[in-house]
């Protein structure tokens, strides 16, 4: 605020170590007055958005890959990582028929398939809409080192933002998404890291609701290392208690944004193995413990989970017995995919089983996120029992 | 930041999660009987009497004799430290008599406010000196929770960043020490209603006090789940020309917790602050009614509130004893009811019209 310098606070550092209470004394300047961020309307309209999305049995396809991404998911299958075959493969996703506007709320779109259509012309973004389906945009571009860490990155793309916002509202997308990246080792994340990535996604936040956007808020704590359970709650309570503590800095309307964490899991080479009723309870406390109940909705990103873990753990998490005030369901990309990629091969035969290997993919993530999912192998009242014996104090 | 170092063991936290969970049973709130010996000065002296120990000993004794029937309404009562050693007429220590009527014992532990220099008479709040030592010893005198108020207050220029942080970080640290001996902390940010603001400058002022006491709390490892919250209602300043309804003061109150008190946080207690009794039971109820989702008993803890009627009723005389429980247990037998929204004063709308009352006020 200018002209308010008589009474904002600054403290730097006092010692170059690592200690969070230096961070604690931020720079604001006087907070008393509120000089209202957004209208009534605006943010009406946010939280609808909002509310579409994530409504009940529904959740996000994160299609959002970008080209270098799709290189990696058309390789393993043989596929040249060419414009065409990328439109293609998007192509049978939104092609699919309506059992799926029952289960998707909304789609993540990349920049370049914003501005694609099917064979006869459709622009995909028409397609979408006409389901009933949000369309979505990744707005970040890319990590970046942050120097002095131990290899620990922040998230680029706010260089012209408001401007971008304003042009993809114009070409169809009612939300956005910007991912920023932590990990867990011996050392990270630091103070910094999750300082400097709390405070850049409230940026990009505010960005995207003066544009009438609802921001995606995605701080992923990989599952890469081998730390337990119990270190990933720890660290991800952290991480969301300083990702809201920015929001609330940044004046972020919290009814109209989306959360995208990750799933509270062991890392992926931890000894020790955890059933989806751990991940579940653990989850489930740790947003209890950070997330306000003024956010509209939590959609997990998957990660390493395969397509079955994705939904199991989904359903886990919607079926432990803890108040839980926001929708609960995902955001999944590889976890939505993976079956319908080996399906395709990139033949145009095989696009119709593709598209179906999908509609199985959505159709049981939307009972997931209901609490309604059976596995075949996951007996209900089992995974029932494991609540009880596990609840994480 | 990347290891924990658990505050608490598993059955530490079960333990605080337990109290937490008894003191905001469903239809249960907390009288606060901890007026220091200056505040019940205050209040003795507008009854005309005197500010003895026997009188406020008197006094207490009328409020903790009732009925055992009280624990209906009533899961805690706070206590100042005369008080916890202080005996009933019969001769029975008082938090013997509250606990036995099933009753859980707090006590004030902060010393008081203590002024920031530099600021426009802002202050933080004093206590934290052999906090963990005098805890450890309330436990062992019947104690299981604690309560630390800390005050903000609205102005042109408050609450200043340095109060918002000083008076968040404050509760953190008296929260942690609490929870290291077995007490359950309240956690008390009180904006004071003083000042000519409105309901939405209150409002704002609010969610940016809260967000800062719960980052606090996270940073100081605090277990919310073995907490509670006692903060004031979002209500416009006394000196406001314009009047709010109790729909409008829900509302925006509802509104402010569900941006920044986490789920994990089992109950919130309000304090009263100028409220009238039934102002406070009207408010308190309309909270209760409020059509959003409200992950967290929403209770009351109540000093002037519930006494007010008591203290008028009795005067400082014995033949007024009755007539003053009477009037104690009314109002809390109507915020018990409150608690659960289900406090129905003569003359109110219908429910159809009280859910008019809250579309119209929604609050975006």
């Amino acid at each position: 605020l200018e002209g308010a310098s008589s009474h904002s606070f600054a403290s730097s550092p006092s010692h170059s170590d690592d200690c969070l209470q230096d961070f604690i004394y931020q720079p604001i300047a006087i907070m008393t007055h509120q000089y209202p961020a957004l209208t009534t309307e605006q943010k009406k309209e946010l939280q609808e958005i909002a509310q579409r999305i994530v409504a009940p049995g529904k959740g996000i396809l994160a299609a959002d890959e970008s080209t270098g991404s799709m290189a990696k998911r058309l390789n393993p299958i043989g596929v040249e990582n060419t414009e065409e075959n990328r439109r293609l493969y998007r192509q049978l996703l939104f092609t699919a028929d309506e059992r799926i506007n029952s289960c998707i709320g909304g789609v993540i779109f990349f920049h370049e398939t914003l501005y694609q259509s099917t064979d006869d012309g459709t622009p995909f973004v028409k397609l979408i809409k006409d389901k009933g389906i949000v369309v979505g945009i990744k707005v970040d571009k890319g990590v970046v080192p942050l120097a002095g860490t131990n290899g620990e990155t922040t998230t680029q793309g706010l260089d012209g933002l408001s401007e971008r916002c304003a042009q993809y509202k114009k070409d169809g997308a009612d939300f956005a998404k910007w991912r920023c990246v932590l990990k867990i080792s011996e050392t990270t994340p630091s103070a910094l890291a999750i300082m400097e990535n709390a405070n850049v996604l409230a940026r990009y936040a505010s960005i995207c609701q003066q544009n009438g956007i609802v921001p995606i808020v995605e701080p992923e704590i990989l599952p890469d290392g081998d730390h337990d359970l119990k270190r990933c709650q720890y660290v991800t309570e952290k991480v969301l208690a300083a990702c809201y503590k920015a929001l609330s800095d940044h004046h972020v309307y919290l009814e109209g944004t989306l959360l995208k964490p990750n799933m509270v899991t062991a890392g992926h080479s931890c000894p020790t193995k955890y059933g989806c009723g751990e991940i579940g309870m653990a989850t489930v406390t740790a947003l209890r413990r950070t997330v306000p109940p003024a956010v509209t909705g939590v959609t997990f990103l998957s990660g390493g989970q395969s397509e079955e873990e994705a939904s199991i753990n989904l359903n886990a998490i919607n079926t432990c017995p803890l108040i839980k005030p926001w929708a609960l369901t995902f955001s999944y990309g590889r976890a939505l995919q993976a079956s319908a990629l080996n399906a395709w091969r990139g033949a145009k035969d095989n696009e119709k089983s593709a598209t179906e290997e999908f509609i199985k993919r959505a159709q049981a993530n939307g009972l997931a996120a209901q609490g309604k999912y059976m596995s075949s192998g996951t007996g209900g009242a089992a995974a029932q029992s494991l609540y009880v014996a596990n609840h994480a104090y | 930041m990347t290891h924990q170092y658990p505050a608490l063991s598993p059955e530490q936290k079960k333990a605080l999660a337990t109290i937490a969970q008894r003191i905001v049973a469903p239809g249960k709130g907390i009288l606060a009987a901890d007026e220091s010996t200056g505040t019940m000065g205050k209040r003795l002296q507008k009854i005309n009497v005197e500010n003895t120990e026997e009188n406020r000993r008197t006094f207490r004794d009328l409020l903790f004799s009732v009925d055992a029937s009280i624990s209906e309404s009533v899961g805690g009562v706070i206590f100042f430290h005369e008080t916890l050693y202080q005996k009933s007429n019969t001769s029975v220590p008082f938090p013997k008599l509250v606990k036995d009527k099933g009753i859980v014992v707090g006590i004030k532990v902060d010393k008081g406010t203590a002024g920031l220099n530099g600021t426009d008479d802002e202050t933080t709040t004093q206590g934290l000196d052999g906090l963990s030592e005098r805890c450890a010893q309330y436990k062992k005198d019947g104690c299981d929770f604690a309560k630390w108020r800390c005050v903000l207050k609205i102005s042109g220029c408050c609450p200043s960043a340095l109060s918002i942080a000083e008076n968040a970080n404050v509760l953190g640290r008296y929260a942690s020490i609490c929870q290291q001996n077995g007490l359950v902390p309240i956690v008390e940010p009180e904006i004071l209603p003083d000042g000519d603001h409105d309901l939405q400058r209150c409002q704002y002022v609010t969610e940016k006090v809260l967000a800062a006491v719960y980052k606090a709390l996270s940073d100081h490892h605090v277990y919310l789940e073995g907490t509670l919250l006692k903060p004031n209602m979002v209500t416009a300043g006394h000196s406001c020309t314009k009047k709010y309804t109790p729909e409008e003061v829900a509302m925006a109150t509802v509104s402010a917790l569900r941006r920044t008190v986490p789920a994990a946080v089992p109950g919130i207690c309000f304090l009263s602050g100028g409220q009238s009794e039934e102002e406070a039971s009207l408010n308190l109820n309309a909270i209760n009614q409020t059509p959003l989702h409200k992950p967290w008993k929403l209770t009351f803890s109540y000093g002037r509130a519930l006494q007010a009627s008591a203290l008028a009723a009795w005067k400082g005389r014995a033949e007024n004893k009755k007539a003053a429980q009477d009037a104690f247990c009314t109002r809390a037998k109507i915020n018990g009811l409150a608690s659960k929204g289900e406090y129905k004063p003569t003359g109110q709308a219908d429910q159809a019209a009280m859910k008019s009352l809250y579309t119209a006020s929604y609050n975006y």
